[in-house]
Formats: structure tokens, sequence, C-alpha cells
């Protein structure tokens, strides 16, 4: 039983671990080892084109994660003990973020969102000063919206096992002793609920950051990371992939373990952590 | 009343959000897929069924999609089950977290990254040549399908791994000992005790893995060289390069509708296998 377990195991995390090794390959070629060496990162590193697609990549999933956090909070808050048929609406729409896959959600965003701009730019281009009025388009913006959609129904998620694991005594006791519901909230709520957003918060940053199906649809001609990746990877695999995928891998695997650890440390004999 | 202000404000935000960036969209691809072919690529308006009268024309990538993602989501049960009954049951509470974050850790990291890996292992210069130079002849292995699955099954492992964990987790370790007590062999107890207290995770693990094997497009794109190709990629293609969006719109419409019906099918089992609906640790 545990050799199987450790089969597992190395099955999950040799692919990556080999990913890593060679990306300190010298030599070009995949099956052979040919002595240490960091240039490929350097190469990476120095590359504009790598650079832009990394900054794209951070602006979005730190734009993303930060609205996700914060109006996912919010909802989360409100939606707290309530029934009926605001709930059940909310419910349903918060699985359908989850569930509808990524491609579909791309191609219904790219379909609605031109189609309304196609509406919209006219208007503007009348209103705004002749030639120069601002016109919508598949970008960034467009891009961060997505993401944080699914990072937001992410947020209520999780902060719902977090609100219903907590202990509503201390709520109570808190009202009791004549706090405002401002000052309870400050006070009692979010130091409670804190680590389930930092939690989400960092989720939700990883999902935009590895996320390359939706922005393959909705980014327009701007491109992330994954998106440079993958068209680099059509064109043949070289040791630079490797040396950008283990970083990638590597930032990542910093941002999870961190989620976890969050997540798992204090109040977590309450309640079991939703998905 | 003021709670309910206070409520308001507190939802509107998402609920915009939500309005605007999931329920708008879907309706779109529903009206869209009622639509027209425009001369240039695009959509015309129009009140049809015949973009779902000619989903035929991409039957392949339906039907390899609904062959090996069964056969995806089974590998990924043969192969998660055991890990799961050694998490549950034989590893004590000090490693158990160690071991399950270890599980839950790949499942977010790129899965583009992942792939690639297998690219990269599984492409000429890495197995096969590994595997010419011992002796054994050179295999082609990349763009195949089986290719495709071992990418699945390493990318959705840890999502069939973890509900049926969490079934196994809460099994009253003393029907156990109760099965032994009764001069079961270990081996009829498992059949007759936990195997049929695991089937809820086991429902939830497989519904899980093949809804979202249904809408892969990577996996596939990467590992089966456009030989072995899913709805997913038939959507990319109509999308990005033939620019037939009403044509698209029908398809992604089926791809939900056949995830709809896979949904309530799981509902429906779970009810009769009476497990409750047991909340699964993603995160």
């Amino acid at each position: 039983m545990r050799l199987y377990a450790l089969a597992v195991f190395a099955f999950l995390y040799l692919p990556i671990a080999i990913i890593a090794l060679f990306s300190f390959n010298a030599g070009r070629h995949a099956s052979q080892f040919s002595g240490f060496s960091t240039q490929w990162y350097g190469k990476a590193l120095s590359n504009p084109f790598v650079m832009e697609a990394l900054w794209n990549s951070l602006i979005v999933a730190f734009a993303s994660a930060l609205i996700a956090s914060v109006f996912g909070t919010m909802a989360a808050l409100a939606l707290q003990g309530m029934r009926g048929r605001v709930r059940a609406i909310a419910d349903a729409l918060i699985y359908i973020a989850v569930m509808v896959p990524g491609i579909v959600i791309g191609i219904a965003t790219l379909i609605a969102l031109v189609t309304v701009f196609g509406w919209i730019n006219p208007l503007l281009a009348l209103l705004g000063p002749e030639g120069g009025a601002p016109q919508l388009g598949m970008g960034h913006g467009t891009l961060i919206a997505a993401h944080a959609l699914f990072s937001m129904a992410l947020v209520i998620l999780i902060l719902r096992a977090r609100l219903e694991g907590m202990d509503r005594t201390l709520i109570e006791a808190s009202a009791d002793l004549y706090a405002s519901p401002a000052a309870t909230f400050r006070q009692v709520t979010l130091p409670m609920i804190f680590p389930g957003i930092l939690a989400g918060f960092l989720l939700s940053f990883t999902f935009s950051f590895d996320d390359f199906i939706i922005a393959f649809f909705v980014a327009g001609s701007e491109t992330t990371l994954p998106i440079y990746v993958f068209s680099s990877i059509r064109r043949g695999v070289t040791p630079e992939i490797n040396a950008i995928g283990t970083m990638v891998l590597a930032a990542s695997l910093v941002l999870l373990v961190a989620a976890q650890l969050i997540l798992r440390r204090g109040t977590r004999s309450g309640g079991r952590d939703a998905a | 009343m003021q709670r309910r202000l206070v409520s308001g404000l507190l939802l509107a935000p998402a609920g915009v959000w939500f309005a605007v960036m999931l329920v708008l969209p879907l309706c779109f691809v529903l009206v869209f897929s009622l639509g027209e072919r425009g001369a240039a690529g695009g959509y015309v308006p129009a009140f049809t069924l015949e973009q779902y009268a000619n989903l035929p024309a991409r039957g392949q990538a339906f039907l390899n999609t609904l062959i090996l993602a069964p056969m995806g989501t089974l590998l990924a049960l043969v192969i998660a089950y055991p890990l799961a009954y050694f998490l549950a049951l034989e590893v004590g509470p000090k490693w158990r977290t160690t071991l399950l974050i270890l599980v839950i850790v790949p499942f977010w990291t790129s899965i583009l990254i992942r792939s690639y890996a297998w690219i990269f292992i599984l492409g000429g210069q890495g197995l096969p040549a590994l595997l010419e130079w011992m002796g054994f002849g050179a295999p082609r292995l990349i763009n195949t399908r089986f290719a495709v699955l071992t990418g699945i099954v390493y990318g959705y492992l840890p999502l069939m791994v973890l509900p049926i964990y969490v079934s196994l987790e809460r099994l009253d370790k003393r029907l156990l000992e109760a099965s032994a007590d009764l001069g079961a062999p270990p081996f009829r107890s498992f059949l007759q005790v936990v195997l049929p207290l695991s089937l809820p995770g086991v429902a939830t693990g497989c519904m899980l893995v093949f809804i979202l094997l249904m809408g892969e497009f990577l996996i596939p794109a990467m590992l089966g060289g456009g030989k072995v190709f899913f709805i997913g990629n038939a959507l990319v293609d109509l999308f990005l390069q033939s620019r037939n969006w009403a044509f698209g719109a029908a398809v992604a419409v089926t791809l939900v509708a056949i995830m709809l019906v896979t949904v309530t099918f799981y509902l429906v089992l779970m009810r009769r296998l009476g497990g409750t609906r047991g909340n699964v640790e993603l995160i």
C-alpha cells in the first residue's frame, strides 16, 4: 500500500521534477543532460516578449484577485444566514460560474462583449471628440473582468464555509456587550474570516496567473504568460520553456502552500471548507 | 429594514458582476446558437435550428470526447481509489495533512505546464529515445490516444482522490472492527462495508472529472497533436479559425446540455445512494 502511494506521488511529481531538472541543462537536447547551467533562465528573463507577457499576467492576476476578494467577501457576508429566493439564485449562479467549463465561459464572454462593444462604440464615437473618441475593445480590462468572475465565486465558496463554521456566540456576546454592528464586524467577524479572505486572494491570483483557456478568448491581442508558452510550444520544445515553466510552477507552489497553511491553521476545527 | 438595505448594498457589486459577466454572456450563446453564419464569418441574427441539425458535422469531436472522457474518468478512478483508501485509513494523522496538500497542490498549478511536461517526456527526445537506447525500439507515444489519456489521468487525479478520501475518512471505523469481529476476512469487509459506504465519494469524483473533461481543450491540443481532438478543440477552431460563431454557439450549448444531463443523473444517483452530498475539499 505504501509503495503504491509512493508510486502515485512519483507519477504526480516526477514530470514536474523533470522539467525543473532540464531547465538547468546546459545543452539543447531533452534526452541528455549535458551539464548544469542557468543560461536558459537568463535567456527567458531577457526576452522582451516573455517579460511583457509576465507583466500582463501579473497585472491581470493582481487586479482580478483584488476585485474578487473585496466583492466576494461583501457578497459572502450578505449571503450569510440568508434564506429564500435571493439565496437560491445566488447559489445557482455561483455553481454555474464554477461548473461551466472555462472554454464555454471564454466563448460566451467573447461573443457577448464583442457584440455589446459593437453597439456602444459608435455611440462613443458620436459623443467623443472627432476621431479621438475612446473605443472599447478586448484586452486587459475584459480579461480582468472575466477572471474576477470565477475568482469571486471561489472567494464566496471559501468564505461561506468559514462563516458557517464560525462560532455565532461570539457575535452574540459582542452584541450583548453593546458593541455596534460595525464594531462587532471589525473586532470579531473580520479577524476570524481574514485568513479565508487571504487564502481566497492567493487562490484567485494563482487561478488567474495559470489560466490559459479564458484568456485565449478574452485577452484580445494581449499576451499573457500561458498564452506565450502555449504558442511557443507549438513552435517546438526548447529549454527556455522549461525555465519559464519551472518559474511558473515554483511561483504557484509558494502561493498554494501559503494558502493551504493559512486555511488549515486556526479555526479549522469547525466547518469543512467546501468547494 | 436597515439590515436588508445593508445586505442589498453588499450584494450589489457581485450581483452586477455575475449578471454582466455570466448571465448575459450565456444568454448571448443561446441566442447566437439560433442564428446563422455571416458571409464573412461571425453571426447574422435569425431564428432557426439549422445549427443544431448541423451538429453531426463535428460528430467526430463529440465521439472522441464521449469515448475518451469516460475512459479517462475510469482510469483516474482505478488509480485514485487505492490512494484515497491509503490516505484515509492507513496514514496517521501526523502525515495525513501533508500528504493531502501534496495531492491538492498539483491540481492548482498550471495544467499547461504540466501537460507540457508530458510533451517533453513522451516526445521523440524523451521516453522513446530512452527506450530505443535500452533496445526496445522507439515507439511513437506523443500525439496518440495513449498520450491524451496519460495527460487526463495526470491532470485530474487529484480531483478524483479528494471526494473518495472524504467519504472514506468519514466512515465509522467501528464498522470495520465489527465486521472483523464477526469473522469477515479483510477483503470481504472491504467489499461489503467500505466500498458501499464510499460510493457517494466515487460518484462525486467521477462526476467532477467527467464534466471537466467534457470541456477539455489543452490536453488533447498539446498531447493529441490535432489527431485526437475533443469538443473543446472543435470550439476553438470554430470561434478563432473558421469564425463560424452561430455553429460554435450551438456546439457550446450542446456541450453544456450534456453536462447538465450528467449532473442531473448524478443528483438522482446520490439520492438513491442515500449519501449526503459530501463537501469536497479542493481548497
